[in-house]
């Protein structure tokens, strides 16, 4: 693991800049929210391909379906929350139901953006995302893992929505790390539990697994950088492997990435389960790591859940 | 009006009035304002191909009043982008023609439409990409009144005016009357026209139902602005029971009212 620690937004902003040099049918918008979702690194390379639509988010999400159906390929950047939020219809109707190609690369998801407060912070884009027909999900899990999705997204056609975060953060992963759409990577392998995890909770994750190891328990993780469509095949194969599973999200355990792998699950395997996110609750001010202890996002909520998924296992398999 | 002209804007009137009878559903009021703007679009300004429908320099036309999308059907056939036949599939399972428009499923639409209000920024990014490439098609945008009472098309005017996008016209369909009432008692707009003119639009106003006087409008030399045309309509235009009657925005017609309907029509 890299001791420098880096945003995910910042990756994606030096991502969609080098893109743009590869290919000038990339197209940048933003809606006045370029120096904080880092569209500006484009903006400044490319500032002809680059538009600005005021704070006016709903107006950016339906012109970029115009100018995607006009034969670009459009990344469209501001706040998961007013992107994602406000702006939610336009995504739906001009968007996906055209299949635009539209890159939905939206910042300051989750509690780790800190102070801003519970007026700022994403707990729901995920689940909102991940419900509309024609969408793919990516929560990239660090920096060199951003730049992966960035240029995946814009290869697929059609609309793809990127969660980025404000936070430096660990790097989990390496340069030769292969990223594919819809293909989660196991990062650690283990037979007593799994951990499914996605964006920066892949970190805490590991460092779970960490602990659970001093304790003498084997703990897969597995990287679930694609929230839709998801690695059913992978999520089932680790679930029955270990027979108990853990998911680890920033954002609310409903409609997430925890909600993703239980629809996935449910009556298909015996494995206990248990999800690790925000429960049902908006954020607030706060330092991130303040507002980690406080949301229970953290590498010891991983590992009591952990525990609590094993017991649960023993005790089912000793009743059989 | 010339005689063709009009006979031409009859059998629009005809065929919506089939469609709508036939799906026991849709708009007739909104359908039956819209006819002479399209009209006048498809027969004297829009540049089109319906053999070609992916030719980039095309002009666009959204229709962001999506609900009036039986008129455009009915022209579209008109013009070769589909059969006719498919007029009495509309809003029917598996239908080209879907209830409002959708640009995956039927030729010669370019946006789709029906949620209110998104039609003009959809309008703004094809107009946007025009500009960027400099290529010479234009952008036309059919709003409805009430569709104003939307914050989304603000934003939209806004955009153009900041872009310059003289390559983009809003046609106002100003009937003057929206579901649940007159724009006045529902929402008043005020005066639309100065309100785009306070974002910096030329602004225009025509006889909504007068082809070629709607043509010439759209047919005068760019300024440096996007363009605003309103054009004064009659909601239900052509049938004496629907005209200016706030109950025909969304109504099926009975087999009694559909025959008093086609007797008007001379049929």
């Amino acid at each position: 693991m890299m001791a420098d620690k880096q945003s995910t937004r910042v990756a994606y902003g030096k991502a969609l800049a080098e893109l743009g040099a590869k290919n000038e049918k990339v197209l940048a918008v933003d809606a006045d929210l370029a120096h904080a979702t880092m569209t500006v690194d484009f903006a400044t390379q490319y500032p002809d391909r680059f538009y600005n639509f005021g704070i006016a988010e709903s107006n950016m999400m339906a012109a970029a379906s115009g100018l995607a159906n006009s034969g670009y390929t459009v990344f469209a950047s501001t706040f998961a929350l007013f992107g994602a939020g406000r702006a939610y219809e336009q995504i739906r109707n001009s968007i996906c139901y055209t299949h635009a190609n539209v890159k939905l690369g939206l910042s300051h998801a989750g509690p780790s953006c800190g102070e801003d407060g519970g007026s700022h912070q994403s707990v729901e884009d995920i689940a909102l995302m991940r419900v509309l027909p024609d969408m793919t999900v990516l929560v990239p899990c660090d920096a060199i893992e951003m730049k992966k999705a960035v240029f995946a997204a814009a290869e697929k056609d059609g609309p793809v929505y990127i969660r980025t975060g404000r936070l430096p953060t660990d790097i989990c992963t390496a340069e030769t790390t292969p990223f594919e759409i819809g293909k989660a990577i196991t990062l650690r392998e283990g037979s007593d539990v799994v951990i499914f995890a996605c964006g920066i909770m892949v970190a805490q994750a590991l460092e779970a697994a960490e602990l659970l190891a001093a304790e003498g328990v084997a703990a897969a993780v597995v990287n679930v950088h694609t929230i839709k469509p998801l690695d059913e095949e992978c999520v089932l194969r680790m679930a029955n492997a270990c027979g108990a599973v853990v998911t680890a999200e920033e954002h609310s355990v409903i409609g997430g990435l925890g909600a993703a792998i239980a629809e996935s699950l449910m009556g298909k395997t015996c494995a206990s389960f248990e999800r690790v996110g925000i429960l049902d609750r908006f954020g607030q001010s706060g330092k991130p790591q303040d507002l980690f202890r406080e949301y229970g996002l953290t590498s010891e909520a991983i590992v009591k859940a952990c525990q609590r998924v094993i017991m649960q296992k023993h005790a089912s398999s000793q009743q059989r | 009006m010339t005689e063709t002209q009009q006979s031409q804007a009859q059998q629009i009137r005809i065929d919506i009035l089939k469609m709508l009878y036939g799906c026991q559903s849709g708009h007739p009021g909104g359908s039956l304002s819209v006819v002479e703007i399209l009209l006048a679009l498809y027969n004297h300004v829009l540049r089109y191909d319906p053999v070609n429908l992916s030719w980039e320099e095309r002009d666009r036309l959204v229709l962001s009043k999506g609900h009036g999308c039986p008129a455009l059907y009915a022209v579209l056939a008109q013009k070769g982008f589909f059969p006719r036949e498919s007029l009495w599939t509309l809003r029917q399972l598996g239908s080209i023609l879907q209830g409002h428009p959708d640009m995956r499923k039927t030729p010669g639409v370019d946006a789709s439409t029906g949620s209110l209000g998104q039609g003009m920024s959809i309008a703004v990014g094809y107009a946007l990409a025009g500009q960027r490439a400099a290529k010479p098609y234009r952008v036309f945008c059919v709003l409805g009144d009430g569709e104003a009472q939307e914050g989304l098309v603000w934003e939209a005017a806004m955009a153009a005016a900041h872009y310059k996008l003289n390559n983009l016209t809003v046609i106002m369909d100003y009937n003057q009357l929206q579901i649940d009432g007159t724009n006045d008692q529902v929402m008043s707009l005020g005066s639309i026209q100065d309100k785009f003119r306070a974002f910096r639009w030329e602004t225009l106003e025509t006889d909504g139902h007068d082809i070629n006087a709607i043509a010439e409008v759209l047919n005068r030399p760019a300024s440096d602005a996007p363009r605003f045309v309103l054009c004064h309509t009659v909601k239900g235009k052509g049938v004496s029971f629907m005209e200016n009657a706030v109950g025909w925005h969304g109504k099926p017609m009975d087999q009694e009212q559909f025959n008093a309907a086609m007797r008007e029509m001379g049929c």
